[in-house]
């Protein structure tokens, strides 16, 4: 009985605790609330908050640029219209998503590992979200008419057009980001009264009370507090489908070949979860080095997220193998050429490297070896957020550029402007990350706590 | 009854079994105004403390369904009532095409109703409360767990209510003043 796959696999499990041994209630409350209560940041915060302020800096010169110019400063023109702002919109958006697959799917699905890494994926949701809904504002030709997405009673009596993706996007993408907040604050807030309770200092006593709302732990409050996370968890699942798949829609709705395919939401959902979920892994492996969090975010939680990662990617794989499939087999000469021009075509060089990043790469995954090898991981994850970019690239640019008529086919080459708004807004999600780990605690406390009781009643 | 001096006893503990076997004693005993609080959500303890259901998903609930009727009603009243499209013969109450909207508002209300609506019940945010006047119950937050019996109960006996509290086994008891 002792060989079953079953016993080896609970074998294993118990070789990986989620949780290093010897931590009591006392001591993962101090350890985690020290990070955000020490008198001085480390010296490589103080280093990486002030190259991705640069950063931030950089975007707004290039915004200010953009604003008082217009949208010519980038590479874009006809055909291709759409260039690196609806490319970053879709990347940005997509590594979202695994912050709330982390918190809300995971959570229904009694996942006690995603403990650990839930907050700072939740962080990690909201500052991508801020980073992709820039580009749909800036994107536009008078982006200080933006608020003409949302319907309101004006004066010109006109509507926005309720049947057009785009619309949809617009609610869609500003519902995530207000209860992805939702979500995120509720959750902090007994950590917030944990930092209120131990902050020693006059200024954070008072700014982390404030905070909290009078937190004090009642039991009826705690009771309710965990129905409300419930049916949010419950109302997150459905919305962070629903997000990535109205995303692909502003594709599919189109006639566009390569954008017109049924496949595109569950392609662009899977995908969505592959991205965020190298990004996780991306930020959370120097961040548990750097604070020596070790004990809280384990080798198992790092081999949890290579198999999800490995998981998603044969999806996504799936994914493109269809596409090339569905285009052959339609018969329709324009997809067929579109297919063809994406593998031979000027950009083919973009394809093939998007399928080594994304679909080659990640192959490494099925070895326990490499799972359990840090710096492998992180490479694979990097890897992984350079080739989902690049996916963005290939559907956006390579179905427009050539497209039905070959008098109007064109080429698309980004500028130095483009560049600078990308790259400015990694800086601000590095940025507010910077600030997140320094202010807030990084790991859910509480639910460290609740943790170290489970592992208590276990033996 | 006059007006009580104090707000009630505290009692400390130092593991969620025990307070959550003390709540249960104190509710035995027959006082009915108690709380405990703990650094995290323990299983049982709001039902030991005397609280049965939250009608917080029925709050959800209802908040749907209202974000769901807005949304489609939004939507309807553009398309074909306030300005009405001839879209090649198409029908102007093209719901398949409003879905996604009414789905979106749906979330965005129930979300906003189980936030709020949690903060609300809970009577936050509420800065001051007299249980923050125990020194100790700054150690609520980290590794200590509390029960208290509100001065309110028609039971409560400062002395009485003391010794009972003592015979479960606490660290400490303390009155928390007002």
């Amino acid at each position: 009985m002792a060989d079953s796959p079953a016993d080896k696999f609970a074998e294993q499990s118990m070789e990986a605790p989620i949780i290093g041994p010897g931590y009591n209630y006392a001591s993962v409350t101090d350890k985690i609330s020290a990070i955000v209560l020490s008198r001085r940041p480390p010296k490589w915060w103080i280093l990486g908050f002030a190259v991705a302020f640069a950063l931030v800096m950089m975007l707004l010169v290039a915004l200010t640029y953009l604003f008082a110019v217009g949208v010519g400063i980038w590479g874009i023109q006809t055909p291709v219209g759409w260039g690196f702002a609806i490319i970053n919109f879709v990347w940005w958006i997509g590594i979202g998503h695994a912050g709330t697959l982390i918190s809300a799917i995971l959570l229904l699905l009694r996942q006690p590992w995603r403990t650990s890494i839930n907050r700072f994926a939740e962080a990690m949701t909201l500052f991508a979200v801020s980073c992709a809904g820039l580009f749909p504002l800036i994107h536009m030709g008078r982006p200080w008419l933006a608020y003409w997405l949302f319907p309101y009673p004006d004066t010109m009596k006109m509507w926005p057009n309720f049947r057009s993706p785009l619309v949809w996007d617009a609610f869609a993408v500003s519902t995530y980001a207000l209860v992805s907040f939702l979500f995120w604050f509720i959750g902090l807030l007994p950590d917030l009264a944990t930092l209120r309770d131990r902050a020693r200092n006059r200024a954070a006593k008072v700014l982390y009370g404030f905070l909290a709302m009078g937190w004090r732990g009642s039991a009826i409050h705690w009771a309710r507090h965990e129905t409300a996370s419930l049916l949010l968890a419950g109302l997150a699942t459905p919305l962070v489908l629903s997000v990535h798949t109205i995303v692909s829609l502003d594709f599919a709705y189109a006639i566009i070949p390569g954008w017109h395919a049924t496949i595109f939401p569950p392609y662009f959902v899977a995908g969505a979860i592959y991205a965020g979920f190298a990004m996780v892994l991306t930020l959370s492996i120097p961040v548990r080095k750097l604070f020596g969090l070790e004990d809280f975010i384990t080798m198992r939680h790092l081999d949890n997220m290579g198999k999800v990662m490995l998981a998603t990617g044969l999806i996504v794989g799936y994914g493109y193998m269809m596409e090339a499939f569905t285009a052959f087999y339609s018969g329709n000469p324009y997809e067929r050429f579109m297919i063809a021009n994406r593998m031979r075509g000027p950009y083919a060089v973009v394809y093939w490297l998007l399928i080594t990043c994304n679909i080659a790469a990640p192959q490494f995954l099925w070895f326990r070896k490499v799972r359990a090898n840090v710096a492998a991981l992180f490479s694979i994850a990097m890897v992984v957020n350079v080739g989902m970019w690049l996916e963005r690239f290939v559907i956006v640019v390579t179905s427009l550029h050539r497209d039905f008529l070959p008098s109007s086919w064109g080429m698309y080459y980004p500028t130095r402007w483009d560049w600078a708004t990308f790259i400015g807004t990694i800086g601000l999600f590095l940025a507010l990350l910077f600030l997140f780990i320094r202010f807030l605690p990084l790991i859910s406390i509480f639910e460290m706590r609740t943790l170290v009781a489970s592992e208590e009643e276990k033996g | 009854m006059p007006k009580p001096t104090i707000y009630g006893l505290m009692a400390e503990f130092s593991a969620p079994e025990q307070l959550l076997e003390a709540a249960r004693r104190t509710q035995d005993a027959g006082y009915r105004r108690i709380d405990a609080f703990a650094p995290f959500p323990i299983e049982g303890l709001a039902e030991a403390v005397g609280f049965h259901r939250t009608r917080l998903p029925l709050v959800v609930l209802i908040a749907g369904i209202i974000g769901a009727s807005l949304g489609f009603y939004l939507q309807y009243y553009a398309a074909a009532v306030s300005y009405p499209l001839n879209v090649g013969g198409r029908p102007l109450n093209s719901w398949p095409a409003f879905i996604p909207i009414t789905f979106e508002l749906t979330v965005l209300f129930a979300a906003f109703a189980a936030v709020f609506g949690m903060l609300a019940m809970n009577g936050l945010p509420m800065p001051y409360h007299p249980v923050f006047n125990v020194r100790r119950f700054a150690l609520a937050s980290r590794d200590r767990f509390f029960l208290c019996v509100k001065a309110r109960d028609p039971m409560f006996d400062t002395e009485k209510t003391r010794r009972f509290l003592e015979t479960l086994n606490a660290r400490g008891v303390s009155e928390i003043e007002f």
